[in-house]
């Protein structure tokens, strides 16, 4: 198991780096591969959209007065019989009438149904009906939901540009999201699982988590980046370096309950709504995860990498590192005050074991070594001579 | 003893919380004393099964309907059920001909009608106006017939006395019931023109081909031989007698009221497609205080509203009943106000026998359009839920192993902070709980799998605002603050993260809410509920807690357990000012702790 306070600690201080911005390169040609993958997926194979998309077939038997126990497998089985790969919606209408439902088959996959069913709930053929339904979500919902959206992802792209100050942040958060999606969606388009409303609604929680944790992982970016022009000492890459931890664990944390969910379906009642959903989640945030660090933040630096002020940032902070060292977290970290020694001294103790007393305080960088505090001022002003009494004179 | 006043605030908010439970918990136990609320929450249609109802169009002799039809029919009936709360309805079509609605739990009569119910709004100037049943009237003159209504209107008069204007004179004699073949014959020239070329003439007047033509809406000379042999005929008693009326907009319409009066109608002047909003409420009175009468308040588009102008200005002048605008819903008058004054702004208010319940159904029903035909109850029968109980136990058992896991994993990162983590999420799973079954209540809001997952997901969502803040609360320890500093330095930056971020998705929820229809809505629902509650229990449970316990000696000491302990965090070693000149060497201030 990963120390991740240990780990935390020596991100923080700067001792460990991840190259995450550094290698952005490495990671945007990973995306770009699984983004051509997912968009070639979407456009040979398509999406298989479930029969609340585009309309199918009905059946209803009328089962009378014959057991209709465990109709839900019996009726799923008989359609199996006929067309091996299709799954079958059952449900039951008042006492003994059982809908069957399936996508769009043919006149001839349509009487076979009808046959199995009549064999299978033993009641003539003609008790069984066969119909066409339509969809019940149908283009004009998907319309409706796709001017939603857009006019949502406006609104959080003026909303994000006003409070980061920049809209580069905006596009860049805006990029790591279409990035999820179309990973996501080409994911299904691949392995040709059925996209069902669930799965829709899937898809938008996605996309929600990927702004939202885009949006968290800024924020801290905002934070470091703004003390680093405020200070000078870093560039702006090394301070957006630091907000990795933090991402890391809100991502796991996040994932957790999702993974959860997918064990869970997968384990122990197999295909169904529950595993498309979580299978969906699972995906789809594990990926936002990775594009909120690995794609939106190194899009950022590389957006920003030319503006004046972050060019101006850059040299300056070289200049400054090349005279003090490589940066503390002590530059990094923001809210801090900037004393001029700003040196620091990391605990390098094995946190996990640790014991608290044998704690190796080693200093990580000595270029500026902790100040020592002079014995007169751990106790105060000085104490200036008394006069004694009179009497004691 | 005195309360330590850093405690102070902290205890404060929590006692807001504990406010805010008690209330919701007040208006859940409320609901189910005194109203139709359960302890349980709703289930969806998937979880819980319900009621599936099968429309089938009425149709009027060799009517066909089309696809379109059926599919503007469908939209239609959607938005209505949205409208009434987020219960996650399935509406398809079946065979080409029928409307199939499921929808969770068991729908009322009156629910089964709003959806059916055609809906169809028209405003048509009165032509003529008497009592909705035949009563023996003899021939002969105008006199005898006037009903109890205040406006005093004469049957006779109104088929009986065309408008000057209108060609033939001779006819004033042929009042009442028997219709003289002369007048027949006099106007018979004008109607079919009139009848066959009205186009322009629904909203302003037409073009006068001639001086028999009806020249607006208003006209007398609508009122073919035809109409008023028609209009003789009806007999508002008898039921089921406007079944097979014809409602052509361009055309005069015979029709009874909700009054039990009859009407000879002018064609629409403004029709349903033309209403932009209606509200339901009570009518206020002179003085601005709501009255006992409901009404329903419309506003109309902007051609919508020049007609309505242009009309009120013509028909203010004119006598009685011809001044009289009447709302016809479904082919049948509700009522037939007169004009006191020209209405040029658009805005018209439709008084009638409505309750305040009935007047919010119709001016739901108004608001999204008429259905283009009517529908009639096939078959209405209970249906099973598609996945059944077995899912929703898993699916609850796969809550918990997350938020097991969720637990076990801020343990292990956070130690002792992390069972505030798992003290917050409980927190926040009770508060999810009593608004759902609440909303479940009040809006009819139902859980479906994807609402059970969200749910789920949510935890983790939620979750992570509490990282953000200890993360933020690490990070200032690192830098060396003591921990009474540490949370308040970080909770203030912290908080920023957490608003934004939940604020994106809040947005996310809000636009997808009032854009989007049926499945989609459920979801936006379910995002902004649990968005709201994590930046409740955020603001008022984590923090406030975090607060209190940065005062105990395990945490404030930074115990190594605590998950803040300064050395398993690799503080920032380097003196602090304490005060009064001295500074505390760094040694000493790890060991005692920085509480103080």
């Amino acid at each position: 198991m990963i120390n991740f306070a240990q780990l935390g600690n020596d991100l923080y201080t700067g001792k460990r780096s991840i190259g995450f911005i550094r290698n952005r390169k490495r990671w945007y040609l990973i995306s770009g591969v699984l983004t051509l993958i997912a968009l070639v997926g979407l456009l040979v194979f398509k999406l298989n959209l479930g029969l609340e998309f585009t309309g199918g077939s009905e059946f209803r038997v009328a089962a009378g007065n014959q057991s209709t126990s465990s109709y839900e497998s019996r009726a799923t089985d008989a359609v199996h019989t006929v067309v091996a790969t299709q799954d079958a919606n059952v449900t039951k209408l008042g006492a003994s009438t059982i809908r069957v439902q399936t996508e769009q088959l043919n006149d001839a996959q349509s009487a076979d149904v009808r046959q199995a069913l009549a064999t299978e709930f033993k009641v003539p053929v003609t008790n069984v009906n066969a119909n066409f339904i339509g969809p019940s979500w149908g283009a004009s919902v998907s319309q409706q939901a796709l001017r939603a959206l857009i006019v949502f992802l406006v609104l959080t792209m003026i909303v994000m540009a006003i409070y980061f100050r920049t809209w580069k942040m905006a596009l860049a958060a805006l990029a790591a999201m279409i990035h999820d999606m179309v990973i996501t969606v080409g994911i299904y388009a691949l392995t040709g699982f059925e996209v069902s409303p669930a799965t829709m609604i899937g898809f938008l929680t996605v996309l929600g988590y990927s702004l939202y944790d885009t949006v968290v992982v800024f924020d801290k970016v905002r934070e470091n980046t703004q003390e680093a022009f405020a200070g000078k000492r870093v560039t702006y890459a090394q301070a957006v370096n630091q907000t990795v931890v933090r991402s890391i664990n809100t991502t796991v944390v996040a994932l957790l309950p999702t993974l959860a969910v997918l064990l869970v379906g997968f384990a122990t009642i197999g295909p169904g709504t529950l595993l498309d959903l979580s299978l969906v989640l699972f995906i789809g945030m594990a990926v936002g995860a990775y594009s909120s660090i690995f794609i939106a933040t190194p899009l950022l630096v590389t957006l920003r990498a030319k503006e004046p002020a972050v060019v101006a940032l850059d040299k300056a902070a070289e200049r400054y590192q090349q005279r003090h060292g490589a940066p503390t977290s002590h530059d990094i970290a923001p809210g801090v005050e900037h004393d001029d020694e700003g040196g620091v001294v990391t605990s390098d103790g094995d946190a996990a074991g640790d014991t608290g007393r044998e704690k190796v305080a080693t200093a990580v960088r000595t270029a500026a070594p902790a100040r020592e505090t002079h014995r007169y001022a751990s106790s105060g002003p000085r104490n200036q001579p008394k006069r004694p009494p009179k009497s004691r004179r | 003893m005195a309360i330590n006043p850093y405690k102070r605030k902290p205890l404060k908010v929590l006692a807001t919380l504990a406010g805010i439970f008690v209330v919701l918990a007040g208006l859940l136990v409320g609901s189910n004393v005194w109203g139709s609320g359960s302890y349980a929450p709703k289930l969806g249609l998937d979880l819980e099964g319900g009621t599936q109802i099968v429309l089938q169009p009425k149709l009027v002799g060799d009517q066909k309907v089309t696809a379109e039809q059926l599919d503007q029919a469908r939209g239609i009936i959607v938005q209505r059920i949205d409208s009434n709360g987020v219960s996650g309805a399935e509406v398809t079509t079946r065979g080409g001909e029928n409307i199939v609605v499921s929808m969770p739990g068991e729908p009322s009569k009156q629910d089964e009608d709003a959806i059916r119910r055609s809906s169809q709004m028209q405003f048509r100037g009165v032509l003529a106006e008497a009592p909705g049943t035949n009563q023996p009237v003899p021939t002969g003159t105008t006199s005898g017939t006037t009903t109890g209504k205040p406006t005093g209107t004469a049957t006779g008069s109104a088929t009986g006395t065309p408008k000057p204007s209108a060609t033939a004179s001779a006819s004033t004699t042929g009042a009442g019931s028997a219709v003289p073949q002369a007048f027949v014959r006099s106007t018979t020239p004008p109607p079919t023109p009139a009848a066959t070329k009205p186009s322009g003439t629904a909203t302003t007047s037409a073009p006068n081909t001639g001086s028999s033509a009806p020249k607006d809406p208003n006209d007398l000379a609508w009122i073919t031989p035809e109409i008023s042999q028609q209009f003789q005929a009806l007999d508002c008693a008898k039921p089921g007698v406007l079944d097979g009326l014809v409602n052509d907009p361009k055309k005069p319409l015979v029709t009874c009221g909700d009054n039990g009066n009859k009407y000879v109608l002018g064609p629409v002047i403004v029709g349903g497609d033309q209403i932009k909003n209606a509200q339901a409420g009570y009518q206020p009175l002179s003085n601005g205080q709501p009255s006992s009468t409901v009404e329903i308040q419309l506003s109309f588009k902007g051609e919508g509203t020049k007609a309505y102008a242009d009309a009120s200005k013509r028909m203010v002048s004119l006598p009685t009943p011809q001044n009289q605008m009447a709302a016809v819903l479904d082919n049948q008058v509700i009522v037939a106000p007169y004009f006191q004054s020209a209405i040029l702004d658009g805005n018209a208010s439709i008084t009638g026998s409505f309750t305040i319940e009935s007047a919010r159904d119709l001016a739901n029903q108004l608001k999204f359009g008429a259905l283009p035909i009517s529908f009639t109850l096939q078959t209405r029968e209970q249906i099973s839920p598609t996945l059944g109980t077995e899912q929703l136990r898993m699916g609850v058992i796969a809550g918990l192993v997350g938020l097991l896991l969720v637990g076990i994993y801020s343990l292990i990162q956070y130690r002792a902070l992390g069972l505030v983590t798992l003290a917050s999420i409980a927190i926040a799973g009770i508060l999810t709980y009593l608004t759902i079954t609440i909303l479940g209540w009040s809006h009819n809001y139902r859980l479906d799998m994807a609402g059970v997952t969200g749910l789920v997901v949510a935890i983790g969502v939620t979750a992570d605002s509490f990282i953000v803040y200890f993360e933020r609360i690490r990070d200032e320890v690192r830098e060396g603050r003591p921990l009474r500093a540490a949370v308040e330095t970080g909770w203030r930056r912290a908080r920023r993260t957490i608003l934004v971020a939940d604020g994106v998705n809040f947005l996310a929820a809000v636009v997808l809410y009032f854009l989007a229809s049926s499945g989609v809505r459920g979801f936006a629902f379910t995002l902004g509920l649990t968005t709201l509650i994590d930046i409740l229990i955020v603001f008022l449970f984590t923090h406030p807690l975090v607060g209190l316990l940065a005062e105990t000696k395990f945490f404030g000491g930074g115990h190594k357990w605590s998950g803040l302990s300064p050395e398993r965090l690799g503080a920032k070693v380097s003196p602090r000012y304490v005060g009064r000149g001295r500074f505390a060497a760094p040694a000493v201030s790890m060991a005692k702790g920085g509480a103080r």
